[in-house]
C-alpha cells in the first residue's frame, strides 16, 4: 500500500481505568502529606528550578497521580533539592521527602 | 345544614354566595393578640413559628405538603459536625407545639392580599381566608431537575444517580450499583444546575461543595475500598469546619480531588458510566469508567416560591423572592408586613437558614410592635 506519510497520533487523554493507582498508593505510603496538597501552586512559584527550567512539581506530582510516569521522564532530576517549596506549603506536604520518594519508586521501572 | 368541615370559631361572611365559592374568614384570635401567617413548614418557617409564638404572638404555619420540613426529611445527616438530621427535625416539630402555633398541613396557599390598614389576607386553594397582621414567606427551594443536563445521561444511564437519591442510600444504609454490587468506584460532579449559562443559573447553590465532602466521606465510612472521585470547578469551603473537613476528606479517606467539569457521560456495556473531562490542572483531557456518577444538584426558587413572589410583586433574580436589601433589611419586601425568611430568597445552608428565621422573627416582633 501507498505510504502519504500520514499517521494516527496516540490519544493525548488520560485513561483511568484504576491499575495505575498502586504506584500512587506507594508514594502516599512514603509521604502521607502529599494526600492533602489543594494544587494553590505556592511551591512551583517559589521554585528555584522553575525559575530557569520549565520544571513544575505541581503538574509533576499531578502527572504521577494519573500513572503518566513516561511524561515525566527527566523531570524531577531538575530539582535540586533546595525545599523552599516545602517552607512554603500551605497544606504542610513535605514536597522535597515527597520528591526523593517518587525519584526512587521511579527508579524501580 | 352545617358544613363538616367547618372549625370551631368559624365565622360566616360571604353567606349568599353558593356554598363551593363561599371563602371561609378563621378567626384564630381569642383577643387581641397580632398574627403572623406563615407560609411553609420547612426550617425556616418552623423556627420562625417557635420564635414568634415565645414572644407571645398567634402563628398560623401553612404548609402545602402532608409533612413538615420534607427537605430536610430527605437528609440523613447535616455538615458539618455530621449530626442527625431526623434529631433535628423530630426536635423542631416538638417545639411547634406549642397553644400559640396552630398548624395547617396540606394546605398550599394561592396568594396573600394586603388589605385596609396593613392587614394581610391569606387565600388557601381551597378558598380559605385567613387573617394575619404579619406574613413572613417561607416557601424554600426545590432540587434542579438534573434530566435539563441531557448530556449527563440522568435518566438515561442506571449508573447516573442525584446527590437527593444518594442521600436516601445512606438513610437506607446500603449503598449499590443497579446489579446490586457495591462499588468499586464513584464519582461526584458539582455544580449540576449551577454556575451555568446554559440552563440559566449563574449563582453558586453553596452547599453542594461541602454536601459532596460529605456524602463522599461517608461513602468512604461504609465502603472503605471504594475509590472516590470529586470533580469540581472550586471548592468553595465556606463555612466553619468545610475546610478542616475537606482536608479530612484528602487526608484520612484519600478521596481524590479533581478540578475540572465532567463534559458528557455514556453508558458502557456493564452497566458503568463512562466519562469525559479534563484535568485541568494538568491540562490534558480524562477519560474514566465508573460504576456510580454522582450529581450535585444545586438548588432553584421553588414552585411556590415563584408563585407567591410573582403574585406579590417581589421577585427577585432567578425567580426567587426578593428582599429589600441585602445587608439591614434582607427579612424585608418592599411591601409592609411582608416578610421572607431562608430558600425562597437565595441558596443557604441550614445553619444559615436558621439564623435568617430567627432574625425575620426579631423583624417581625419589631413590626408588630409598632402597629
Amino acid at each position: 500500500m501507498k505510504s502519504f506519510g500520514f499517521s494516527i497520533a496516540k490519544p493525548r487523554s488520560l485513561e483511568i481505568d484504576g491499575e495505575s493507582l498502586e504506584r500512587l498508593h506507594r508514594l502516599e505510603e512514603k509521604e502521607p502529606s502529599f494526600k492533602r496538597c489543594f494544587n494553590c501552586g505556592g511551591c512551583t512559584a517559589t521554585c528555584s528550578a522553575g525559575q530557569f527550567t520549565d520544571f513544575n512539581i505541581r503538574r509533576v506530582h499531578n502527572l504521577y497521580r494519573w500513572g503518566r510516569y513516561q511524561e515525566l521522564g527527566e523531570e524531577l532530576r531538575k530539582c535540586m533539592l533546595c525545599g523552599k517549596c516545602t517552607l512554603v506549603c500551605p497544606r504542610g506536604v513535605n514536597l522535597r521527602h515527597l520528591i526523593v520518594s517518587m525519584r526512587e519508586l521511579l527508579n524501580e521501572l | 345544614m352545617k358544613d363538616k368541615k367547618e372549625r370551631p370559631g368559624e365565622r360566616r361572611t360571604w353567606s349568599l354566595l353558593p356554598k363551593a365559592l363561599r371563602p371561609r374568614i378563621e378567626v384564630q384570635t381569642q383577643e387581641e393578640r397580632p398574627v403572623v401567617a406563615i407560609i411553609g413548614a420547612g426550617p425556616a418557617g418552623m423556627e420562625a413559628a417557635i420564635q414568634i409564638a415565645r414572644q407571645s404572638c398567634q402563628v398560623l404555619l401553612f404548609e402545602a405538603n402532608a409533612d413538615l420540613a420534607l427537605n430536610l426529611q430527605n437528609k440523613y445527616k447535616l455538615f458539618p459536625d455530621m449530626s442527625d438530621a431526623q434529631t433535628l427535625a423530630q426536635g423542631m416539630m416538638l417545639a411547634l407545639e406549642h397553644p400559640l402555633i396552630t398548624v395547617y398541613r396540606q394546605t398550599p396557599i394561592k396568594h396573600v392580599v394586603q388589605v385596609e390598614n396593613f392587614h394581610w389576607q391569606v387565600f388557601t386553594e381551597d378558598n380559605r381566608v385567613f387573617k394575619a397582621t404579619a406574613v413572613l414567606l417561607c416557601t424554600g427551594y426545590e432540587v434542579f431537575d438534573a434530566r435539563r443536563k441531557e448530556e449527563l445521561g440522568y435518566g438515561i444511564y442506571n449508573g447516573v444517580i442525584t446527590s437527593l437519591e444518594l442521600e436516601n442510600m445512606f438513610k437506607q444504609e446500603h449503598i449499590s450499583t443497579l446489579t446490586g454490587d457495591s462499588p468499586k468506584r464513584v464519582v461526584f460532579l458539582q455544580c449540576v444546575g449551577s454556575r451555568d449559562e446554559k440552563v440559566g443559573n449563574r449563582y453558586c447553590s453553596k452547599v453542594c461543595c461541602v454536601t459532596a465532602v460529605k456524602q463522599a466521606i461517608e461513602l468512604k465510612r461504609m465502603h472503605p475500598e471504594t475509590e472516590v472521585y470529586v470533580f469540581y470547578m472550586d471548592l468553595r469551603m465556606w463555612g466553619k469546619g468545610f475546610e478542616e473537613m475537606y482536608r479530612v476528606a484528602q487526608e484520612q479517606y484519600n478521596i481524590r480531588f479533581v478540578r475540572g467539569r465532567i463534559s458528557e457521560a455514556a453508558g458502557t456495556f456493564d452497566g458503568g458510566v463512562q466519562i469525559k473531562a479534563e484535568d485541568t490542572l494538568i491540562g490534558k483531557p480524562l477519560k474514566m469508567r465508573t460504576d456510580l456518577l454522582v450529581l450535585m444538584l444545586g438548588m432553584e426558587a421553588s414552585c411556590g416560591t415563584k408563585q407567591l413572589a410573582k403574585s406579590c410583586g417581589i421577585v427577585g433574580d432567578y425567580g426567587f423572592a426578593g428582599s429589600l436589601d441585602p445587608h439591614l433589611n434582607d427579612n424585608h419586601t418592599h411591601r409592609k408586613g411582608l416578610f421572607l425568611a431562608g430558600t425562597c430568597k437565595r441558596p443557604m445552608s441550614l445553619t444559615d437558614v436558621i439564623a435568617d428565621a430567627r432574625s425575620a422573627a426579631m423583624e417581625i416582633i419589631n413590626y408588630l410592635s409598632k402597629q
